[in-house]
């Protein structure tokens, strides 16, 4: 009992105030900024996934590995800010000069903004984005405040919330969960491999025919996706006040 | 050197000889560490005693059968599977051949994948997955159960398969640490290492900032081990533990981010060497971070393996027995926590690494597996203290790699939290990589998993999946 009351002392108050204005610590890289009129082709090549082009940098293909910043540090920079979840495939590309994130509209606030029920399937994840999705419901990130919830039963939801490039032999499972939810309902991709397949887009062991048959309407990068990102992401979508 | 290792290519054995060979080894008390088939049509096994390692390799038989060592070695179970999956090499006469990743050729249906079923009025199945009720991976599990009883569990896998080997030979090899990090996204840092580890040996140039790596090493094992606790906590509904580690174990992998800029330790480390070394001031943050946290540790687990309600449902649930574990070659946590002390950082020792003495328990049940987590909690993070207070900060952080070496075959063992991780890599005469293997401890250990199942009631399958806590995708790859 006495070391139940010293834990229960030292562990004091963990759940961060505000989620959604909270600062991260400045090594987190976040949303990237390209200098203006800067030259990335010789960069291009030097990518590993293929996200760097003249166009800028690919959220949706970066798996945050810093090469390219590293490399040409006076170019590319990867900030601590942790809001970088978009509501269409295009607006995660950041041209040069790009100094924050469009902003997200909930496609249905009148019907969400109170709360929110997710199935995650993790299709070929690595467990990283699983964790960090299990991570934002834990005391420290603490969804559930805004009413968000991941929820056992595809019936009870709103929304999919899709981790991994979704290998082949998860394809079916994935289309029939999404199929069990009942409308209106959303697909969210968390993650750089739900997005695009990330470093597994070339593999002839992925199957990303459930992405082209039917639109995402919120992606949320990273590699894996933080929890600060995943919070400030759905809470966005779902249109809370 | 003996691990990283860089062998030169062994000459292919005659068949007989190669299964003569393979029985002599057993006998001799060598321990199988892998065996597959490679693209060149050559089966390899690799055995390992007293920190050496043996391999031999011999041509695919001409019949495309042999007689499987199954029966007698249960430790091939999973990998003559793999081999008949792979490459269609049929191992005859054992006991139970099924797929492991993909469907095997003759089974046109999940459907038609031969479970194990029975007709007893008595036993009823269920089924569970492969989208399970949590935020977790996908697996299917069938138990066949009398009343509350698990008779048997049948854990059937490969919905993660991804042909992540086939990737690392899709252009420059010196370039996939983003790949081998996600071999398993938990173990990022414990398959990295192997990975960098392995070009060190291939390229015969060892890596610089040792201490580092060990640091991120035993910084995921502690990360690691405290999401686990966590996840026990749930599972029993010991909310307060729940909290406790969770937290505990937010801070430690903050930490990492403070360093590398992931939590999860991705991108920290590089063929050569780190992408991000530690300064004074980050040691410091650290040293003092880690103290507050051991402390913690010790209050939340002294509290938590005090409470009797919590010992009720640990205790002689799940029981794995070190029969098993010798028998079907478990390592790391799982083979520990049954009394054998089977740790890389012991048998395998890495170049730089301090003298190691693992923990064993010996009751092999999830009390053993959930103690084990907490003496190895204290255990990494007094490692990483003292890897701190002789850190070099002016050190080099990382170094060129060199040439690769034609014609040979390197292997490098890591320690992961799980257990035992084995990269290997082989290259041809023009120094081509030829292959690329890996081998998550979970592959193996997942049939300890339904062995602690049986007699024990299906509703502890939660706390006994847990107490494992195995990779799906570093199973799958």
């Amino acid at each position: 009992m006495i070391n139940l009351l010293k834990a229960r002392i030292t562990h004091g108050y963990q759940a961060i105030p505000n989620p959604l204005t909270t600062g991260i610590h400045p090594s987190f890289p976040g949303r990237p900024e390209i200098v203006e009129g800067a030259d990335l082709s010789p960069l291009i090549p030097l990518c590993p996934t293929g996200a760097i082009s003249d166009k800028g940098i690919d959220m949706g293909l970066c798996v945050f590995c810093g090469l390219c910043e590293r490399t040409a540090p006076e170019i590319i920079s990867f900030m601590p800010d942790y809001k970088m979840a978009a509501d269409s495939r295009e607006k995660l590309i950041i041209a040069p000069g790009q100094k924050e994130m469009p902003k997200i509209t909930p496609p249905m606030p009148r019907l969400t903004r109170r709360s929110f029920a997710m199935r995650n399937v993790s299709a070929g994840g690595c467990n990283a984005c699983e964790q960090e999705l299990g991570a934002s419901s834990n005391v420290n990130f603490d969804i559930g405040r805004y009413g968000i919830e991941v929820e056992a039963s595809p019936r009870h939801t709103d929304a999919v919330i899709l981790t991994g490039p979704i290998s082949k032999n998860m394809a079916y499972a994935l289309l029939e969960t999404y199929k069990s939810i009942p409308k209106p309902k959303f697909i969210i991709l968390c993650g750089t491999c739900a997005i695009s397949g990330g470093s597994f887009a070339s593999s002839d062991q992925i199957d990303r025919s459930f992405i082209e048959s039917f639109e995402a309407q919120l992606y949320i990068p990273g590699c894996p996706a933080h929890p600060l990102s995943i919070v400030h992401a759905i809470h966005s979508f779902m249109g809370a006040k | 050197m003996k691990n990283p290792r860089l062998i030169p290519e062994p000459m292919p054995l005659e068949l007989l000889d190669f299964f003569q060979y393979i029985r002599q080894l057993i006998s001799d008390g060598h321990l199988l560490l892998n065996y597959f088939g490679s693209s060149e049509k050559l089966i390899y096994a690799l055995f390992g005693k007293d920190g050496e390692l043996k391999l031999l390799s011999a041509p695919f038989p001409i019949s495309e059968s042999y007689d499987s060592l199954t029966p007698e070695f249960p430790a091939f179970n999973m990998y003559e599977r793999l081999l008949y999956e792979e490459f269609g090499i049929l191992p005859e006469g054992h006991p139970w051949l099924k797929s492991v990743r993909n469907h095997l050729p003759k089974e046109e249906k999940h459907e038609d994948y031969p479970y194990l079923m029975s007709d007893s009025p008595l036993l009823h199945e269920v089924g569970v997955g492969p989208v399970h009720a949590g935020v977790i991976e996908p697996g299917h599990f069938r138990f066949i159960c009398k009343g509350e009883r698990v008779k048997h569990l049948e854990i059937q896998l490969g919905y993660q398969h991804r042909g992540i080997e086939k990737l690392f030979l899709e252009g420059d090899i010196r370039e996939k640490s983003h790949l081998a990090e996600s071999i398993a996204g938990d173990t990022a840092i414990g398959h990295n290492l192997a990975y960098c580890l392995a070009l060190e040996a291939l390229s015969d140039s060892p890596g610089a900032a040792m201490p580092i790596r060990f640091i991120a090493l035993e910084m995921e094992r502690a990360a690691m081990h405290l999401a686990d606790l966590s996840a026990l906590g749930t599972d029993i509904a010991y909310i307060m533990g729940q909290n406790l580690f969770a937290a505990l174990r937010t801070t430690v992998i903050n930490s990492a981010l403070a360093i590398c800029g992931s939590r999860f330790g991705k991108r920290w480390l590089t063929p050569g060497g780190v992408n991000y070394g530690i300064n004074k001031e980050q040691a410091d943050i650290l040293r003092d971070t880690l103290k507050e946290v051991r402390a913690q540790v010790i209050n939340s687990a002294e509290a938590m393996f005090g409470n009797s309600s919590v010992l009720s449902r640990f205790d002689d649930t799940g029981v794995l027995s070190s029969a098993d574990v010798i028998a079907l070659g478990i390592s790391g946590m799982a083979a520990k926590a049954s009394g054998i002390p089977s740790d890389a950082r012991l048998d395998f020792p890495l170049p730089e690494q301090n003298s190691f003495e693992p923990f064993t328990i010996y009751s092999g049940d999830v009390y053993a597996r959930a103690l084990l987590r907490y003496r190895e909690i204290i255990q990494s993070i007094d490692i990483v203290l003292s890897l701190l207070f002789k850190l070099d900060f002016e050190a080099e952080t990382k170094r060129e790699l060199g040439n690769f070496s034609p014609s040979s075959i390197a292997i490098s063992i890591v320690e992961g939290w799980r257990g035992r991780i084995i990269h290997m890599i082989k290259t041809n005469a023009a120094c081509e990589v030829v292959w690329y293997k890996m081998l998550d401890p979970s592959f193996v250990n997942w049939q300890g998993l339904a062995l602690a199942m049986r007699e024990t009631a299906i509703s502890d399958f939660p706390i006994c999946n847990k107490s494992f806590n195995l990779s799906y995708c570093g199973s799958d790859l």
